[in-house]
């Protein structure tokens, strides 16, 4: 429980600097690419060295580039969509989120468990 | 070429709640990566360190503010507001092919080498890459 907080603490701090950049740079598009910085992985990967080791954190950054494909495929279709269709961006970014699941999901099994 | 400003005007535009609303969702995504990671094993926590966390809320903060800058001048804004956040998503999505490079080194050194360089490294990596990819992207 207290390890589960330690990460919200540190992992909220860290998201939120992160996107604190990203909103005073411009172009906007320039700023996007804060949208995918490694805040989750370093405030996590941060918490897993300390708890389980350097091996464990290693393979959890294996995966996490089956993720990082997920979330170019994700992040281009938000684009798309969002730039031909008129529909909300709180729409858009949610009911796309399945679609990241599976990439992921799908890219780990071809990979690394088929 | 394309210059890189810094304007921190924007920030006053930004509400306490979206602060709040970024730094709920970065840490619920952290924390649930954790407990995940504990149930399945590394290799499938390891996929949420690349979750699209903050996305829906950054793009909706995005939408909001375009929208109501056109607004205040009596213009319409709903499409101005779209427009950004598909040009946010689309500098995220080359921001992410530099989150793959970040992965790539994490993966490969973190076990043998010192931590503190690796992440060091592979963070200035990500931005490196996803600066190059932004850069070419612009150049075509």
């Amino acid at each position: 429980m207290s390890q589960s907080l330690a990460r919200f603490i540190i992992g909220g701090a860290i998201v939120s600097a992160f996107a604190i950049i990203g909103d005073v740079l411009k172009p906007k598009s320039f700023a996007g690419l804060f949208g995918a910085a490694p805040s989750v992985a370093l405030a996590t990967l941060a918490m897993t060295i300390v708890s389980d080791g350097l091996s464990y954190a290693a393979i959890e950054g294996r995966s996490m580039m089956a993720g990082a494909i997920a979330f170019f495929i994700y992040a281009s279709l938000v684009s798309r969509i969002m730039m031909r269709y008129k529909f909300r961006a709180i729409l858009v970014t949610l009911c796309l989120i399945p679609v990241w699941l599976g990439v992921a999901g799908g890219v780990y099994y071809l990979v690394w468990v088929r | 070429m394309m210059r890189i400003q810094v304007n921190f005007s924007t920030l006053r535009q930004t509400r306490w709640h979206d602060y709040a609303v970024r730094f709920i969702f970065g840490g619920l995504i952290t924390a649930l990566a954790g407990i995940i990671a504990r149930k399945f094993g590394p290799g499938i926590g390891g996929l949420f360190l690349a979750f699209p966390a903050i996305f829906p809320a950054s793009a909706t903060l995005i939408e909001k503010h375009e929208r109501e800058k056109k607004e205040s001048h009596g213009l319409k804004g709903e499409a101005r507001g779209r427009s950004a956040a598909s040009i946010d998503a689309a500098g995220s999505s080359m921001g992410s092919i530099g989150l793959f490079f970040f992965a790539l080194v994490v993966s490969q050194f973190l076990a043998r080498d010192r931590a503190w360089i690796v992440l060091g490294g592979a963070t200035a990596l990500w931005l490196g890459v996803s600066v190059a990819v932004w850069q070419i992207r612009k150049a075509l």
